[in-house]
């Protein structure tokens, strides 16, 4: 670097103190592990986008039902199969809520003149003239409830599982692998309907139903990060300092696994959703006057050609929540990842 | 400097891995030494000849498969309650390599610092704990400001005195430091062995100082051990070992080691070293036999006369 | 006496969440032809970013070079794309790294391996190609190459992988070698046995190589000539005699002083204090500073230029400018001045006619 053409006097010379504090110095603020994720996720703009959609999706399902003034379970025989219609937007032709609707030959029809109904179904009702609007987001209430749990006992278990088995290793690990694999042999599916058959079918069943199979992958990633971390220095540290083994799963490991047990629990909750709607679909899912998301796709798909909207909106919505989930948990695991640290 | 009392008798020590199996590995063969109060012993010896698996059987983190480790006499392995384990706990502490993987990534240093502190219970209340982390920090050349960050945010060499606070909060009499500078650049090098030095003799410790890097375990410590493939093949005297070594494994690991010496380095010749050439005949005893008081190499009743010759020149 | 190599006044950058790290702050140095320059230096010197630089392998979304050019073979390597990069890489410039465990693909033979820069830059038949393979190992020192050569990494131990990988590098005879550390993961004996290999290996080929490292032993070993590197810049630059046995930086004098030698006794081991500089907020004046136990009012103020202590020694410390006090140096430099003063009318001439490279005079302060 050359120099400025300052003058250099004589003085500045002297002897100067070392300054070793300075040297000592952290430059840059401290962040904890959430902090730092958290700036990581926030570059991915899919993660983001995706994590308010979620969050409107959560604050819809909880207040939607008291928006409109028809209850989701009220029949109204007489205002059956109405399209959606909102108040502003019924004179724009090319938006689907204006009120009408047109059959499979090209005909136009006008429920809403030819029947004289002033009320505004803003989703449209049922065949059983249910609101469609408080319906949806009832189900979509219900939907997120039973992925939440069944994620939440998927992960208690698992955890718990793959940590005891990774941990205590030897004769025990073996004979619990084993369990685990030969359940995982068992296709998911006929387990979770027999189980449906003995219980019948209803929230917390099916909240069992789905939580029987599903902690076996959590299981064995965390058995496998349990393993890599017995032999850190870290835990070898702890052992020496003379810390049982509970204080060293629980407050050496599992800290340091939570991201990918959170990364887990994410991908695991659109798995849940559309397993519940998949059992609606084929019949197993809630009884009347319960609404899913499944079981309304599933009644709409009996009138999909005369009815589209009865059917399409229940699975627009949890198309997106499943895309949303899963962008989620993409953007969590790349901010997560300690390979990708700067 | 006369250290009569026996901190350590270690006897017969066996480590092996995968017993019986094909992949049988004997990382720990049969060593014997002893470890008096106050000394440094340094381990020395290329990568898998068992120091670091010998350090840590004699600190029980691996059960030994064979032998003794007598601390004050007791035995460390065997049948043991939890408060006895818990004694040798504190007793004896461990330095690790890796400042990178030593400290857990989630804890603050305070933390890190205080768990030997919280496990056996040498804090009535939390400001007392806090102000022996300070007094640690301080110790150690670091800051009481330090103490609310996170591993991540150091250097390496401020990795590794974290490391030492923790092995100090619960008072150890003995430590082992497995390899703790090798991962450190040279100038953080000096400063982590002159910490440890001063601390030795502040405190009154004992160290087992675990290393590959034989110039700086020949300035740290007072007695050297050579091991390889699991055998110990010397121990001796620092300043004997360097001047006078006998076991032909030592002088090539010796005529490796580069100086920072241009001049010298140009015409240094290195001694390569096979096992093949001790020429053992299948009857002979190889044995640890003390060839000159303090000095003891692995050898045969023939190379031992050998030696003795030699010594006395 | 002809430059291979010309790095003038580099200064690259690094963007990160807390902002912009200044990792090399003008770096200027040149390689002669045939020698073998090393760059010492501790974490966070700057000098694995240097020399990926010169390769450009600094990954490309965070990080920039700010200015500087890099002149080799005529070109600016700084301007040229990387299509144009990729025909230098492993043909004019070749890199070794740091870990043999990792520097080789676990999937391919080795002979492919040594192949591969072969077929790409000369555009051998894979015949020849394997053919030169098997003479390469042979070079680097394998035993049974023609078997060796159908094998995997993980059949050959961390050393036979380290002279694999220098097989590889030197596959095409590149003008320059870059080694990064090459041996630092490697046992003494090992290491001892590499080193001697790749001074073999420069004689015959006659490349010129830059050796990365932090252990000074290996440096007198291998060493013609040496660059200290610190907070981002060179400080010190000259013959391996002139640092080792003259050395006028003060962090040159800690780095010697802190390395234990047979004559060092009980008494304490001469550290230099504090940790290197955070570059994310580079101190102003001399980077050194605040760990410098002969610190004067100006380094704070000013940093240092280089001051020429002979044609091939130059010192970037205000010690050296005519106003500054005469300072003594710690007791290991002044042992290490004395033998020099002693030795050096003899040592250095027999060597400088040996490589009849630098005539280096000295001069005084």
């Amino acid at each position: 670097m050359t120099n400025k053409d300052t003058v250099i006097s004589k003085d500045m010379f002297q002897p100067a103190q070392m300054d070793l504090l300075k040297s000592e110095k952290i430059a840059k603020p401290s962040l904890n592990f959430w902090q730092d994720a958290w700036l990581r996720v926030r570059k991915n703009k899919a993660a983001v986008v995706s994590l308010f959609v979620t969050i409107l999706l959560v604050v819809m399902a909880l207040l939607g039902p008291i928006l409109t003034p028809y209850k989701y379970d009220k029949q109204n025989t007489a205002h059956a199969n109405l399209p959606p219609r909102i108040q502003g937007l019924e004179n724009i032709h090319w938006l689907p809520f204006d009120g009408t609707v047109t059959t499979r030959f090209g005909k136009e029809l006008h429920p809403y003149e030819t029947k004289q109904i002033k009320e505004y179904y803003w989703f449209g009702t049922d065949i059983l003239g249910r609101d469609q609007f408080a319906r949806v987001w009832k189900g979509t209430q219900v939907s997120l409830l039973i992925a939440f749990f069944a994620a939440l006992i998927d992960m208690l278990i698992g955890v718990t599982y793959g940590a005891i088995s990774g941990y205590v290793g030897g004769k025990v690990d073996s004979i619990m692998q084993r369990i685990v694999e030969v359940l995982v042999g068992i296709p998911n599916l006929v387990v979770v309907v027999l189980m449906i058959l003995v219980l019948k079918p209803g929230i917390i069943p099916i909240i069992l139903a789905l939580s029987i199979t599903g902690w076996t992958s959590m299981a064995r990633v965390v058995r496998a990060q349990v393993l890599k971390f017995k032999n850190q220095e870290f835990v070898l540290a702890a052992k020496t300092l003379g810390a049982s083994n509970g204080s060293i799963i629980f407050k050496h490991m599992i800290p340091n696994m939570m991201g990918i047990i959170i990364i887990n629990t994410m991908f695991s909750i659109p798995n849940a959703i559309f397993f519940e709607a998949f059992l609606s679909f084929i019949g197993l899912g809630l009884q009347e006057p319960n609404a899913s998301l499944g079981t309304l796709i599933n009644d709409g798909f009996k009138s999909m050609l005369a009815f589209p909207s009865q059917m399409v909106i229940p699975a627009v919505i949890i198309s997106i929540i499943m895309i949303a989930f899963n962008l989620i948990a993409d953007g969590l695991r790349d901010a997560l990842d300690p390979k990708m640290r700067d | 400097m006369a250290h009569p009392e026996k901190l350590l008798e270690i006897k017969n020590l066996k480590q092996y891995f995968n017993v019986g199996k094909p992949n049988e590995v004997k990382a720990v063969d049969n060593i014997s030494f002893d470890i008096y109060k106050g000394e440094v012993v340094g381990l020395v010896g290329e990568s898998g000849c068992g120091k670091s698996t010998t350090g840590r059987t004699i600190i029980r983190l691996y059960d030994a498969t064979g032998g003794e480790v007598l601390y004050d006499g007791v035995n460390v392995h065997g049948q043991k309650s939890k408060k006895q384990l818990r004694e040798f706990n504190r007793k004896m502490q461990m330095i690790f390599q890796d400042p990178y993987a030593s400290l857990n990534p989630r804890l603050k240093i305070a933390d890190v610092i205080a768990e030997g502190i919280d496990i056996h219970g040498l804090a009535k209340s939390y400001k007392e704990r806090m102000e022996q982390v300070y007094d640690l920090l301080e110790t150690v050349g670091l800051s009481r400001e330090h103490a609310n960050r996170y591993p991540h945010e150091f250097s390496g060499g401020q990795r590794q005195r974290i490391g030492i606070a923790r092995a100090l909060a619960v008072q150890p009499e003995f430590i082992i430091a497995d390899e703790p500078i090798s991962a450190l650049d040279v100038s953080i090098q000096a400063q982590v062995v002159n910490l440890m030095k001063n601390l030795q003799k502040e405190k009154g410790l004992t160290y087992l100082f675990i290393a590959h890097d034989l110039s700086m375990v020949k300035y740290i410590s007072d007695r050297i051990g050579v091991m390889y493939f699991g055998k110990m093949v010397e121990l001796a005297p620092a300043d004997e070992l360097y001047k006078n070594p006998l076991h032909p494994y030592t002088q090539s690991l010796l005529s490796a080691i580069p100086a920072p010496d241009p001049i010298s380095e140009r015409t240094r010749r290195r001694k390569t070293y096979d096992p093949a050439s001790h020429n053992y005949e299948d009857s002979e005893k190889i044995e640890f036999r003390e060839v000159t008081p303090g000095h003891f190499v692995l050898c045969s009743e023939k190379e031992y006369k050998q030696y003795q010759a030699q010594s006395k020149q | 006496m002809n430059k291979v190599l010309e790095v003038k006044d580099l200064n690259i950058s690094f963007h990160t969440f807390a902002g912009e790290v200044k990792a090399i702050r003008g770096v200027n140095f040149d390689l002669y032809k045939g020698e073998t320059l090393a760059i010492v230096g501790e974490s966070g010197s700057g000098k694995s970013v240097t020399t990926k630089s010169i390769m450009r392998l600094l990954p490309e979304g965070n990080s920039e070079i700010k200015s500087g050019q890099i002149l080799f073979d005529g070109k600016d390597l700084t301007k040229l794309k990387d299509k144009q990069m990729q025909k230098i890489r492993g043909h004019d410039i070749s890199m070794i790294f740091q870990d043999p465990m990792t520097s080789l693909n676990p999937t391919m033979k080795i002979g492919n391996q040594i192949m591969e820069p072969l077929v790409k830059h000369q555009n051998l038949s894979r015949h020849t190609a394997r053919e030169r393979a098997i003479e390469l190992l042979k070079l680097v020192g394998i035993a049974k190459p023609e078997i060796r050569v159908d094998q995997y990494p993980h059949q050959f131990s961390g050393g036979m992988r380290q002279r694999v990988v220098i097989a590889i590098a030197l596959a095409c005879n590149p003008k320059v070698l870059i080694a990064d550390e090459p041996t630092t993961a490697l046992d003494v004996t090992i290491q001892a046995q590499i080193l001697e290999l790749m001074k073999d290996l420069q004689k015959k080929i006659d490349t010129s190589i830059i050796f990365i490292t932090h252990d000074l032993g290996v440096v007198a070993n291998v060493a013609d000539r040496v660059a200290v590197m610190y907070g981002g810049k060179i400080v010190e630059i000259g013959t391996a005699e002139e640092i080792f046995y003259n050395p006028q930086h003060p962090y040159t004098w800690g780095l010697i002083s802190s390395m234990p030698d047979i004559d060092t006794d009980d008494e304490e081991l001469f550290s230099i204090p504090g940790t290197p500089p955070d570059l994310l907020d580079p101190p102003k004046g001399d980077a050194f500073a605040p760990r410098n136990p002969y610190v004067m009012k100006i380094d704070l103020e000013q940093e240092p230029p280089f001051f020429k202590v002979s044609d091939t020694h130059y010192a970037a410390t205000w010690l050296l400018h005519p106003d500054a006090p005469k300072v003594e140096p710690p007791e290991a430099v002044k042992r290490r001045q004395n033998q020099y003063d002693g030795t050096l009318g003899a040592a250095s001439e027999s060597t400088a006619l040996n490589k009849g490279k630098f005539p280096g005079k000295k001069e005084g302060k």
